[in-house]
């Protein structure tokens, strides 16, 4: 699904330049559930940025579902980033005026879906995150694990083939992290491709695959017996 | 381009964003309502100036007789030369230039005029309509001398408000009789005159009735005409000198005066004076011009700084937007649809609101410099087209950078 080779990117900041990532390989398959870890500022943000397709890197190439993703112009990447791509992120990103079912169908809309189908399709997705009695809030209105399943269920909206999650559980509760996770792993099961960067133990433990990165390049890769985040909640 | 779908995302974008729809919508509308005002006041400003020196703008060209000086065709010099009603037509039939306003004169010498016991020596003068015009005669009661007047050669007269205190202080003299040289005149009409007390102890008479009754067969005293008001001094001056020319030469082949003779003929031309009113008044039009693309300007800054913040602070959205897939034409497409449709239904508003004030308003404004403020409504309109293309483009270029940064960056902003 995902393969990577050689991938660097350096940050300029002025006449300096901070090199982030140093050359990372690796490859996802199709139905995978990985962890990227690593302390803070090793470039786990950076690299997955980067293979959601809202940063570019320097150096290297990616593949996405057979489709090399290099020097695409902007429409083309924005219609990748719609088709490919599900973003979950850790401040949630919903926009703000907009109701929890509108944020969902968001997507749906910039592929062009007409409005009655997007809203039976977006209002499916809330009654799968639990939050169709929620439809019609506003995002302030919710709190942040409902904000976080507003934003999975916009991620899921545009049916992508790969989720990104950067740290979706840092601005909850345990409890709530829990869950969230156990929804993150039912969607994974319906074999669903995900990456998830997290800094947590206890939420890499629930995927299948923890990447560690250590100043931009990979120590670890391993694979690990998944944790049912059920049990925990 | 503009789909339903986007329509209702538009829609639905201003509905939910009340208060900065409202305050983008409130600037424009009172943006172009203070602009439609400004433009409206300015021009009752020009109104109200090119009045007030209209008068004095215009040229009057008066034609008096003298003695020849040269003998011609075998008359002798020093023979007196007489105008008659002849001469006025030959003026005004063969005259290249559009005169504005034009009467020949006949004064009598009518000793004293008298009303009741009260009496006073007053110049009586026999007169055309026009005559109240190049003389700037002000009705203040009743009326002026008018054409079926001299028509049906009515012994009518109009006085002098300094005449009518002398003979009739308080008393109305409309209908009221006056004796000139043993002949009853009713009074029709009394006039003030900006010359002052000396010019309102005049009478005017219809110069029909004043040839017929004080026996001047069709002598006539003098003419005068006036051209009306040119572009600028220079066709004034151009127009001017030709009529007073091409007159003096008619003239002086129909009463057969050496063409170089200069005492037979006083053409008096002061159109010199009116050289500075047309000054002042060019100066006011460049002047307005300047204000009215100086407000224009602000506008267009006005809007465009709106247009700069809102693609600011919508910089988030539009990260998140481009993460969900939105090509960067679609986010331009939305910003400029939206920023167009509030600017122009907000705008319609304040051009609205500012016709309609001015419309019912600007007819009672009759102060000294300000007359009539009123705007053309085409210039509105365009000035209005004018700032929703500049919110436009204003919109544009933000829209655009915002559009095309990496999505990573406009998710960064706070
Ligand atoms: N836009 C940027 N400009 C300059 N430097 C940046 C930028 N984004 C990230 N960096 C730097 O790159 C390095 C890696 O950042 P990154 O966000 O990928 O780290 P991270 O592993 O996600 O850390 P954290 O766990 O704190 O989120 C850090 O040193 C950071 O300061
Ligand atoms: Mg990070």
């Amino acid at each position: 699904m995902i393969e990577i080779k050689n991938l660097h990117k350096s940050y300029k900041m002025g006449k300096n330049s901070l090199h982030v990532l140093k050359g990372i390989n690796f490859n996802v398959e199709e139905g995978e559930l990985v962890s990227i870890m690593g302390s803070s500022g090793s470039g786990k943000s950076t690299l997955l940025n980067i293979l959601g397709m809202l940063d570019e890197a320097d150096e290297g190439s990616y593949t996405l579902d057979g489709v090399p993703i290099k020097n695409l112009n902007e429409k083309l990447a924005a219609q990748y980033r719609n088709k490919f791509l599900g973003f979950i992120f850790q401040s949630f990103n919903l926009i703000n005026y907009k109701s929890a079912l509108d944020n969902v169908a968001l997507p749906l809309y910039y592929q062009g879906v007409n409005r009655s189908e997007r809203m039976e399709r977006s209002m499916a997705y809330l009654e799968k995150v639990g939050l169709a009695a929620w439809a019609h809030h506003k995002p302030n209105e919710l709190s942040g694990g409902q904000k976080q399943r507003v934003a999975i269920a916009r991620a899921l909206a545009s049916d992508p083939k790969v989720l990104l999650a950067d740290e979706l559980t840092g601005a909850l509760d345990s409890k709530t992290s829990y869950e969230i996770m156990d929804l993150i792993q039912q969607i994974n099961d319906e074999g669903r491709t995900i990456l998830v960067v997290t800094h947590e133990e206890d939420i890499a433990q629930m995927s299948k695959r923890i990447v560690n990165l250590k100043d931009g390049v990979i120590i670890d890769d391993r694979k690990i017996t998944q944790v049912r985040a059920i049990q925990n909640v | 381009m503009f789909s339903l779908e986007r329509w209702q995302e538009v829609f639905e974008t201003i509905s939910k964003n009340k208060l900065r729809t409202f305050l983008t919508g409130f600037s424009v509308a009172s943006g172009i309502f203070i602009l439609v005002i400004l433009l409206g006041v300015s021009v009752g400003f020009q109104n109200g100036i090119e009045s007030q020196f209209q008068n004095d703008a215009e040229n009057i060209i008066n034609v008096y007789p003298g003695r020849t000086a040269l003998s011609f065709e075998g008359f002798n010099k020093g023979r007196r030369i007489q105008l008659r009603n002849e001469d006025y037509d030959v003026v005004l039939e063969n005259s290249k230039q559009e005169i504005e306003f034009k009467s020949p004169m006949y004064q009598i010498f009518a000793g004293l005029i008298s009303h009741g016991n009260n009496s006073g020596n007053y110049r009586v003068e026999g007169v055309l309509p026009d005559y109240q015009y190049l003389e700037k005669a002000d009705i203040i009661q009743g009326r002026f001398i008018n054409a079926n007047d001299n028509k049906t050669k009515e012994k009518y007269a109009v006085i002098g408000n300094r005449v009518k205190k002398d003979l009739f202080q308080d008393e109305s003299p409309l209908g009221k009789y006056i004796q000139v040289s043993g002949l009853n005149f009713k009074v029709v009409g009394v006039f003030t005159d900006p010359g002052g007390d000396r010019e309102e102890t005049r009478i005017y008479v219809p110069i029909s009735t004043a040839q017929i009754v004080f026996g001047a067969g069709t002598d006539i005293r003098s003419m005068g005409f006036t051209l009306p008001k040119e572009e600028n001094y220079e066709l004034a001056l151009k127009q001017s000198n030709a009529f007073a020319a091409q007159m003096e030469r008619l003239l002086k082949i129909k009463l057969q005066i050496d063409p170089k003779d200069e005492s037979a003929l006083f053409i008096s031309n002061n159109i010199e004076n009116t050289k500075e009113i047309y000054v002042l008044i060019s100066a006011m039009q460049v002047f307005f011009w300047g204000v009215g693309i100086a407000t224009l300007l602000a506008g267009i800054i006005g809007v465009s700084n709106i247009m700069l913040i809102i693609v600011k602070e919508r910089t988030k959205e539009i990260g998140i937007r481009k993460a969900l897939g939105a090509e960067p034409l679609s986010i331009v497409g939305m910003i400029l649809h939206e920023s167009i449709f509030v600017t122009a239904i907000s705008g319609l508003f304040g051009l609205i609101f500012g016709l309609v004030l001015l419309e019912i308003v600007g007819p009672f404004i009759e102060l000294d410099f300000i007359k009539n403020p009123s705007v053309n409504f085409s210039i509105a309109v365009s000035t209005l087209l004018l700032l929703i293309a500049a919110g436009a483009i204003a919109g544009f270029f933000p829209a655009w950078r915002g559009a095309r940064i990496k999505p990573i960056d406009a998710l960064r902003d706070e």
